[in-house]
This record gives C-alpha cells, structure tokens and sequence, in this order.
C-alpha cells in the first residue's frame, strides 16, 4: 500500500525558524496499517525476512510491552500518547538494498546531500577508493550508515572496513549474514523488559546500524549513523548494536534530524555496547530531532535507552551527547562496569528552549574492582524550557576501590525556564570514593558586558559564553562534529535574549 | 485492574486510632490523619520519597498507647531556663520546670503548615496528636534557652506528641530537644514541629536524636521563616533502628535565612534518614545545609534534600553539602541531594561525597604515634566538626558534643 508522503518546502524551514533540516523528501514510500498489534509485529518480522527466532523474541517483547505501564516520573509532561494511531513501519518502496551506491534512489541521496552528509565515498575521498587516505576538503573519512525512516538506505566504506575484518551494516543485515553474534549480544545489554519504551522498541524495531570491531583492531575511521525521520505518521525504532572485541578501539557518532511538523512524532531507539577486554567504545550523538515550534507545537518525543557494558578488564565506555533537539527528551546513556578496572564517561550538553523540555542524565553502575566513572553534564534552559538532569551513581559491594566524580552545571537564560537536578548515589562499598557538585548559575552580568564591550552583540555574546560553559563537553567530540555541534548550540538559543 | 482490595499498610494504627476519644482541638486534625492513612496507607519504598527508607517494621511492630507510668528516670542536668519533660510519652507537669500549656490555645493555627495528604509521617501524627511544647515568644523577647525533653523507660509505645512554636517579630529562642530512651523497647516517637517565624525572628533549634536502639523515631519538623528572619536548625540523628528526621522548611519573606545542619551516627542495623525540603519562595534569602553522616557495622544512612526555588525568588543563594564517611565493608550510603529552580537570578549548588577514612590522614597521625584507634577517632570528630561548629550556643554545643562522644565511646 504506498503512499505519498507530505512535502512542505525546504524553504517553509527557513522562513519559520532556524531548523533548517525540516523539510522533508517527496519519496515512494511503503507503509505498515496504522495501529499496533501483534500482527503488525509479524509484518514488520516478515518485511525483514527475518528468522523465527526474532520474531519470537519480538512477540515475547511485545507481550511484556502489553502489561507495562507508561512512565511517569520523569520531569516532563505530555499528553497521553495513542499507540495505536501511529505507524510501526515506513520504507522508500524501492526498499531493496542498492547493492552500490549508484543504485541509490537519487533523490535519498539528494536528501542526505542536504543535510550536509555526503553519502558519495568520492565526495569524501580524494581519487579512488584504496589511493585515498587524503582527506579531501579537509575532512576525514566517515564511514555512513544512513537510516531513512524505518530502513538502512546505504552504508559507505563497506569494502574499506571489511579489510580489518570490521562488519558495518544496517542490524536487518547482520540478522541475515552474522546472525550468531546478533543472537548472541541482541538484548544482552538492554532485555526486552528493561523498559516500557525499550520494550515497545524490542517488538516493533525497524532498522539501525550494526558493528563488530575483531580483536585488537583500532578502527581507521570514524563510523558513523545518520537518522532522519521523513515520512508523516511512523514513529523511527532503530536498534543500534556495537560489539567492540579485546583490544579494539571505535568511535562511533550518531546524528538525527526530522522534517517540521505539526504532529508529535516518538522516536524510541534502543542503543546496546559491549566492550570486552582493554576495548575502547566512543559514541558521540548530535541530537537534532525537529523541536517544536516556539509555542511548543509539534516536535519529536525521544524517548530513548542506551546502555553500554564495559565487560572486559580495563574496557572503556564514553558517551558524548549533545541535545538541542527533540519536543522531548527521556534519555539516560548508561554504563554497567563489570570489568576490573573499567571506565565509563558521559559527557553531555542539553539544551531546552521554547517549550522544550530534557530529561536526560546517566547512570553508572559500579560492579568491577577499581573502575572509574566520570559524569560530566551541562544544561541549559532558555525561553520556557524546562531541563532536569537525572543520574543514578551505584557502587556494589564488590566494586573495591571504585571512584566516581560527577559535575553537573545548570546555566539559565530568562527567568521562565527551570533548571533541575535529581542525582542518586548510592555506595555500599567503603574503599569506593564518590564525588558529586552541582550548579546552577545564569550568564553573569559582568561576563555579558565584557563581551558586548569588544563588539559583539548580545545573542553572539550569549553564544560565545555558553560555548564556554560548553567546553568541557564539546571537547570530548570528534572534530567534525564539535563544529557542528558548536552551530547547533548557536542556532538552538535563538530568540532566547533580547 | 482488580478488584482485590490491596490490605492497607497502616492497618495497625487505622484500628488504633478507630476507637480513640479526641479533645475538640484535635477532632479535625485527627480526622485529616486517619483520612490521609485510609487513602493511601502509609508509603513503601516504591514511594520516591521514601525509595530509601522502609517504614514496614514499624508498621508492623504494633504498639500500644502510652500507659501512664510514672517513673521518674534519673534526669540529665537542666541546660536551660525552663524545660518539658516527657517521660513514656506522658507530658510530666511535676518534672518539669516549663508550665505546660494545651494545644487547644493554638487550635486556630494547628496544621496550617503541614500538608497530611503529602507528608504520611505528619500524618500519622496527626492521627494520634497529642499535646506538645506550645511555646510563643512575643515581640521583641530573648527568650533564652529552652528544653524539650522525652524519655522512655518502658512499654512498646507509640506517643505523637504535635509541638508549636510561635516566634514574634524579633523575637529569639534557643530550643534544645532532647528524645533518649531506654535500648532493647520497640517504641515509636512520632514528633511533629510546627515552627513559625515573624520578620526578623531568630530560632536556633538543635535536636538530639539519642533513641533507644530498638525504637523508631519519625520526626518532622515545619517551619514558616518570615522576612528577614532565621531558622537555625541543627539535627544529631543517632539513635533507634530506623530513624527518619524531615525537614520542610519554607522562606516566605525576603531576605530570610536557613540553616539546617546535621550530624547522622548509624551501626549495626541501623537506619538513618534525613530528609529535608526547602523551599524558596521569596526574593533575596539564602540558605546553608550541611550533613555529615558516619556509618559502622551493617548501618544504613539516607540523606535526601532538595532544594525548590520559586520563580519569584529571585537572588536567592542556596548550598548544599552532604558527606559520609563509611567505617565498614557493610555500610551503605544513599544520597540525592535534589534542585529544582525556576527562578533565573540565582546562585545553587550542591555537593556530595561518599568514601573512606583517608588513608594518608590515617597515616600522618599513626606516625606521630597515635594509635589506630584514637587516629580514626581523631578523623572522624574533625569530619563532624564542619557541621557541628554551626551551633553558637554553648549549651547545646556542649550537650552535641556529650551526645556525640558517647556513642562513639559504646560504638568504638
């Protein structure tokens, strides 16, 4: 049953504000009937020619999804979402997977030129494949993983990471081709009833990307996903799984953008990583989902679980996030540290203006001898924004030595938003050391004079000095999305002063 | 769902406070109470509030009322001009030295601070209230010091005394609330404070929580702090197997003050709990918190404090710390220290600490030759003193000071 998606104007997107990623692509899609049920899971199984044993543990999710109940404790306030008056599966109906990139539908890749993500590998590289470490423009070679909707559309450099045996494919792939490491690891992190949301996502997930790092391989290049929701109505479930194995290394970034629409729209993604012994994990995300209008009409409802298991000694877990997008957000990038001397680190900037409200925060759970966590959070409301941090600090008994050190700084801009701080620690291990400092400040007077001094007006010197509360975290980022993210924190406070 | 009716938690205290006769002032209090109990049931630790604490030992211990004994333990010296003294639960006219007066004086004003269906303890309290300290102290009075003081020496009971304190404009007082008990009894003292301050009063409230160590003590104290006025409250929370001290204090008046600091000593099988609401709802006050919390053998310590910043209170400068310090492999620290602010003109912050006895410390002293055990208890007393040393008046420091050396002598 295909059906023809909404256009509005990529022009409408500039004349409404500054989310320039808010137009959306005239494109042949396919839908599943609205509504949710477990036919609907069996359909989106089917689409996917998916194996029986996923479809079992899709229904097995879906039952449990059934008896839960909608959270409620988090410091967000929405009206009741109708589950069944959404749609669970939306694919460009020439959904076979382009076996090059020059089978492309051209207007997916013009869409993803727009957004400024080259899926063209010679774009990126200078010369042919394999003559071409030089970056060209200046730029380093990503690897991409596109997601449009609910299908994988393309991923780049395929043939460059098969090389060191590095696997980089949308997860509906994996399924088919490396179903034993899928098997193996789906759920592990993030089980089925770990959550209402990372239930739902459990029996109706669509898409996502899929990585496995073999032992001791540091991979060449940063590899990354790009989401975009384009169609009206379906709701994106992506599942992202990343396997790092002993010894390897990746860093991995995540970006998201969705056209300007009236309708919420619930974006509830699953992320699982495992890290084994001396593994390095770094995963970035520029969240940019479609905010809502200033008076708090449309937008996305992120709705997120990303959890990550340090389960080698020594294996390491780094999440950087940068919010600014998103109605809503309910997100908690979390590391479990089984492993001896494991260390987990979120880094995170959340930004809520206009009427956006962000509940995001991280959890870290201390189970391994002298593992060490860091949290550092930074958030910023403006306009009528409301922002809460929410962490969970826990040392087991076992976790000897264990230290953890949290800062969590609030900035607010304009005396209608909130700025709020709900951290939990709880230590039963003596030897463990927890620290935790909490701020919440506005942008000084004499810090907005000084700048206004030397020229700069006043939104440049509100961007300049939250740039500076920023820093922290912004350096954590890979380059190119630092400058990104630097943009969007600019763009993000527009209107808040003045 | 089902039509089951879940057995409501509180039933123990529901029966007893069924067939109870209640003076006038105390009829639609005690009815708010019971109320609230029906409805709800007493929390478990699903509740966020009470996500740390379980109160079903003491829902289910079954307590009777107090019985009337006239015992006449030995008394610790007076500190004090005047003093209540409590003993079994029973306000003892003949040892104390305060002339008692009733809480139908204050029935205009009884639980206007206090939110029942919000706050289970207040409401258990209420269901049960019973005559307290009243205390008002008119404009412009130094009133002194003042004691409150409860002893129990026997019986399983449960007494809810509802206390009242009045301050004038500019008034002071200095209240010093003692609670002891004898160890080894499983009864409850369920205190309830209604503090209210005019512009420009000053009360230093210091309570010393020396409970038996079988007994319970859920306690809250409320207070309205008026323009330019300041609530000083210190809290040593060391006694009773599950000790819950709550603190709602709203500043209503610019340029206020509060300060509430504490000390929590727990051991084996011990749990002890502050929790404290602040609420700044006027422009210009500032606020101090400082907790230190101390845990030996299978002790438990809960500190939850949470700072709400209205949008009209703007300027506002509030600090929290809360520290502790583990002593054993078997105890275990929860903290959340909380801030919500919808005002954008303020200075907040709070901080956390959990860990150990430094070792490096440890080793400073024991080369100097301080055994291990003088050592620790040397690190541990300068740990306190941050919170302690915010007590001005002498004679509550010294009886802190008494407090707290004694339990590290029959812990140590």
């Amino acid at each position: 049953m295909p059906a023809v998606a909404e256009t509005i104007e990529a022009v409408q997107s500039v004349t409404e504000g500054g989310y320039k990623w808010g137009f959306s692509t005239d494109i042949e899609m396919e839908f599943a009937p609205k509504g949710l049920n477990e036919d609907i899971v069996r359909f989106i199984s089917a689409k996917k020619n998916e194996p029986a044993w996923l479809l079992e543990w899709r229904l097995k999710a879906f039952a449990i999804w059934q008896k839960m109940e909608t959270p409620v404790w988090a410091a967000v306030q929405h009206p009741p979402i109708d589950f069944q008056d959404a749609f669970y599966y939306a694919a460009p109906t020439n959904a076979q997977k382009p076996k090059s990139l020059d089978e492309v539908d051209p207007e997916l890749l013009k869409t993803y030129a727009k957004l400024g993500i080259p899926l063209k590998e010679q774009a990126i590289l200078a010369g042919v494949e394999g003559a071409g470490d030089t970056p060209a423009e200046g730029r380093m070679p990503i690897a991409v993983d596109a997601v449009f909707d609910s299908v994988s559309v393309a991923t780049t450099f395929k043939d460059r990471l098969e090389k060191d045996g590095i696997i980089f494919c949308s997860i509906s792939e994996a399924v088919h081709k490396h179903p034993e490491l899928v098997r193996e690891y789906l759920g592990s992190v993030v089980p089925q009833a770990d959550n209402f949301y990372a239930a739902l996502n459990s029996a109706v997930f669509t898409d996502g990307s899929f990585v496995y790092i073999p032992k001791g391989v540091r991979c060449p290049m940063e590899l990354s996903t790009y989401f975009r929701i384009n169609a009206k109505g379906p709701g994106l479930f992506e599942r992202t799984l990343i396997l790092a194995d002993a010894g390897s290394h990746v860093s991995y970034l995540e970006g998201c953008t969705a056209p300007q629409r009236d309708e919420n729209q619930l974006h509830a993604a699953v992320v699982e990583l495992v890290a084994l012994d001396d593994a390095t994990i770094k995963y970035s995300t520029v969240q940019n989902w479609y905010p809502g209008d200033a008076e708090g009409k449309g937008g996305i409802y992120n709705f997120v679980t990303k959890r990550g298991a340090c389960r080698g000694a020594r294996s390491k877990i780094s999440w950087t996030q940068v919010e600014t997008g998103s109605a809503i957000t309910w997100k908690y990038p979390s590391c479990i540290l089984l492993g001896d001397d494991s260390v987990g680190e979120f880094y995170s900037v959340a930004i809520t203006n206009n009427r956006q409200q962000a509940d995001t925060g991280t959890k870290m759970f201390h189970i391994g001898r002298n593992t060490k966590s860091t949290i550092v959070s930074k958030g910023i409301s403006a306009g009528r924004g409301q922002n809460t941090y929410r962490g969970l600090v826990r040392i087991s008994p076992k976790a000897v030595g264990a230290r953890n050190f949290t800062q969590c700084d609030s900035l607010l801009i304009g005396d209608q938003c909130g700025a709020h701080t709900v951290p939990y620690i709880e230590n039963r291990c003596m030897s463990a050391k927890v620290e935790h400092e909490a701020t919440t400040s506005r942008i000084a007077e004499d810090q907005l004079f000084y700048c206004r001094q030397r020229g700069l007006t006043e939104e440049e010197a509100v961007g300049l000095i939250v740039n500076g509360f920023c820093r922290e975290v912004l350096k954590e980022l890979p380059m190119e999305f630092a400058v990104e993210a630097q943009k969007l924190l600019a763009i993000s406070l527009e209107g808040s002063v003045g | 769902m089902n039509a089951i009716t879940p057995i409501n938690n509180a039933a123990n205290f529901l029966r007893r406070a069924e067939g109870l006769s209640a003076p006038g002032w105390a009829v639609a209090l005690r009815a708010a109470g019971r109320d609230a109990l029906a409805a709800r049931g007493m929390p478990t630790r699903r509740a966020e509030a009470f996500k740390y604490t379980d109160l079903a030992p003491v829902l289910n211990a079954g307590f009777v009322a107090p019985t009337g004994s006239r015992n006449v333990p030995p008394m610790p010296a007076q500190r004090g001009r005047a003093r209540l003294v409590f003993v079994d639960g029973v306000l003892r006219g003949d040892l104390s030295t305060l002339p008692p007066r009733p809480l139908s004086d204050m029935a205009a004003v009884l639980g206007a601070l206090t939110t029942p269906d919000t706050q289970p303890i207040t409401a258990l309290n209420a269901s049960f209230a019973e005559d307290g300290l009243v205390l008002e102290i008119p404009a412009g009075e130094d009133a002194g010091l003042v004691e409150l003081l409860s002893i129990v020496t026997d019986g399983a009971i449960a007494f809810h005394p509802r206390h009242i304190i009045r301050l004038g404009a500019g008034a002071k007082l200095a209240l010093l609330d003692t609670a002891q008990g004898a160890d080894g009894i499983a009864y409850l003292h369920n205190p309830v404070f209604e503090v209210s301050l005019a512009e420009g009063a000053t009360l230093a409230h210091v309570r010393v929580q020396a409970e038996g160590r079988a007994a319970f003590h859920l306690s809250s104290v409320h207070a309205a702090i008026g323009a330019g006025a300041t609530y000083d409250n210190f809290t040593l929370n060391a006694g009773g197997r599950i000790a819950r001290n709550e603190i709602h204090a709203a500043l209503n008046g610019a340029q206020g003050a509060c300060h509430m600091n504490g000390a929590q000593l727990g051991t084996d099988g011990q749990v002890v709990d502050t929790t404290t609401v602040l609420h700044h709802a006027a422009p210009d006050c500032a606020s101090r918190q400082t907790y230190k919390t101390v845990l030996k053998g299978r002790a438990r310590g809960v500190f939850q404090g949470k700072i709400f910043v209205a949008q009209v209170a703007q300027r506002t400068d509030g600090y929290q710390m809360n520290q502790a310090l583990l002593l054993s492999e078997d105890a275990e620290m929860d903290s959340k220290p909380q801030l919500e602010i919808y005002a954008d003109d303020v200075k907040c912050s709070h901080g956390a600490t959990v860990g150990a006895l430094d070792a490096e410390q440890l080793f400073y002293l024991r080369a100097r030759g301080i055994p291990a055990d003088e050592a620790r208890a040397m690190l541990v007393e300068a740990f306190l003193t941050e919170a302690v040393d915010g007590v001005a008046n002498e004679e509550c420091r010294a009886a802190l000071d008494e407090a707290v050396r004694s339990w590290w002598a029959r812990e140590a």
